[in-house]
């Protein structure tokens, strides 16, 4: 029984591991496959589908655009949920929890009906579609999320660091600066990389306000309409090592500010 | 110089944004919503049409594919909180804490994975020479291969293996927030392991999951991917119906009044779960 309840938790954690790996080793190793079909078995190790991938002019221009859309996109949204979690935390007003719900209220509507509505309005305004108007759409979803991440960080600890910056004489705009943006560093950083790294890969939005400049998921979804092939497999794979690298860069930095305060 | 400052206006930019760009094109969708198409062009008549045709279409059509997609959804929410919330409790309190930060970060790593070729990747590994079936043939359990994509199976898969992490995420973050005192507190008062984690560790991590479960719910019934490429063309979910009028018919209309539908749905699971939804600052 003892040897039970020590083992349980590990042999569970090992299956879930398992479990959440599974597809993506799949895909990983078949993006290596030699022969046609993109499904096993498998007769690789082979690198001609890699190479494909990095010769197709489709694949690569909609990297760079979903690049673009994500850093921009996600650029925007932090700056913008950065002010609004700064006037909102730092002073009270009679319709501030209204103003809070309408900020979160993207996050309870489905990126379907967000694109559809934008969809309607902007072909209603005669505006046409574009990577701009992706970038738009994405903003409104990550808006919410910048928000609440950086509304979370900006408690009473920070707020007497800033009073005290007042009173040594520095004004408004000196202490949003020189003391809360350098304070809140680390979030500022994290939410915008959570902000790009779902935006970059973000498809109905994408696919509903795109024509011809699309970006890599729509260019994947369309791949995966004309048929199967071990060059989807190897798009995916890339997909994964560049979001991992942001990963990657989001947890170092996060770390490094954890040791410098420690 | 004192009214210019952030603290009166630093929330107005992003409440213009969120009306211009959101407010605004949900009330447009509404008014679409009661909106005909006429000799191809769409004219506001303010008719029901669209949504008697929701209601009587006579194949039932697109109140099936609400049912299917309610069913889908909370079956979804229930199988991924029941598979993240162990995993969460043992990252928590089993994983040493100086690894608990990259076990977490392993845990969730597929998370960033290309949300298109997650779903579709599901395929190989359910596919008739897949590793699964293997598996299986090996084990004796089958004696021919079965294709088990394309199926309401595959869907749900496919969204638990998803919304488990996010779900992970989220209660993992209130699990380490709850203080050791108060179960050693309740050990103190005489507790066994069992009734410390059912009487104080689990109340306490209910935030956490009304959150995940929240997210997994509205992502999941509104998502149009994983059953697009997972669910096979046996049943239909609203996503796919709206996507449909949308693509095939341009039919922006009927499109917006199924869009409404759908978020009437997820309005009502809002309020089931709005008590739980609570947003603190640390």
């Amino acid at each position: 029984m003892t040897a039970l309840y020590r083992w349980a938790p590990w042999v569970y954690f090992a299956a879930a591991l398992l479990f959440i790996f599974l597809p993506v080793l799949v895909l990983i190793q078949f993006s290596f496959q030699s022969g046609l079909a993109p499904v096993p078995p498998f007769d690789g190790p082979s690198l001609k589908w890699w190479a494909k991938v990095l010769a197709n002019r489709k694949i690569t221009d909609g990297l760079t655009n979903s690049l673009l859309v994500g850093l921009g996109s996600a650029f925007v949204a932090t700056v913008l949920g950065f002010l609004a979690a700064y006037s909102l935390a730092r002073k009270r007003r009679r319709l501030s929890g209204f103003y809070q719900f309408l900020l979160m209220a993207p996050i309870t509507v489905s990126y379907l009906i967000i694109g559809m509505g934008l969809q309607i309005t902007f072909n209603y305004l005669g505006l046409g579609k574009s990577l701009w108007a992706i970038g738009i759409g994405h903003v409104v979803i990550n808006l919410p999320l910048t928000f609440a991440i950086l509304y979370s960080q900006l408690g009473e600890h920070q707020a007497n660091i800033e009073r005290a910056a007042y009173d040594l004489g520095a004004g408004d705009w000196r202490v949003v600066l020189e003391i809360t943006v350098p304070m809140l560093w680390p979030s500022l950083l994290a939410a915008f990389f959570i902000a790009a790294t779902l935006s970059w890969d973000e498809f109905v939005i994408a696919f509903l306000m795109s024509r011809f400049d699309v970006t890599l998921p729509v260019v994947i979804w369309s791949m995966l309409r004309s048929g199967l092939s071990p060059e989807l497999n190897a798009t995916g794979t890339l997909v994964f090592i560049i979001s991992i690298l942001a990963v990657g860069v989001v947890e170092f930095l996060l770390w490094r500010s954890r040791k410098h305060h420690a | 110089m004192k009214g210019w400052n952030l603290k009166n206006w630093g929330h107005a930019p992003a409440l213009a944004w969120t009306a211009v760009f959101f407010v605004a094109p949900l009330i447009a969708m509404l008014v679409m919503s009661f909106s005909a198409r006429i000799d191809g062009k769409i004219t506001l008549t303010w008719t029901l049409d669209n949504y008697r045709s929701f209601l009587t279409r006579a194949d039932g059509t697109f109140v099936g594919a609400l049912w299917n997609s309610i069913e889908v959804t909370v079956l979804t929410t229930i199988i991924s909180v029941l598979v993240a919330y162990p995993l969460a409790y043992i990252l928590a309190y089993r994983v040493p804490k100086n690894w608990q930060r990259f076990a977490l970060v392993l845990t969730v790593l597929p998370f960033w994975t290309s949300y298109v070729v997650r779903s579709y990747s599901w395929l190989l590994v359910l596919s008739e020479n897949g590793i699964i079936n293997q598996f299986l043939l090996w084990a004796g359990i089958l004696d021919t291969p079965i294709g088990m994509g394309n199926s309401r199976f595959a869907t749900v898969l496919g969204f638990v293996h998803f919304f488990a992490m996010l779900l992970t995420l989220t209660i993992y973050a209130n699990l380490v927030q709850i203080k050791d005192s108060y179960r050693k507190a309740a050990n103190d008062l005489g507790a066994n392991g069992w009734q410390a984690f059912w009487y104080i560790t689990l109340p306490l991590s209910v935030p956490g999951v009304a959150v995940g479960a929240f997210l997994t719910f509205v992502l999941a019934i509104g998502d149009y991917i994983t059953p697009q490429i997972l669910g096979g063309a046996k049943e239909m979910l609203l996503p796919q119906a709206v996507m449909l009028q949308i693509g095939r018919q341009a039919d922006f209309p009927l499109a917006s009044a199924l869009s409404m539908i759908l978020m009437l749905v997820i309005t009502a699971a809002f309020m089931v779960f709005a008590k739980r939804l609570k947003m603190e600052r640390v």
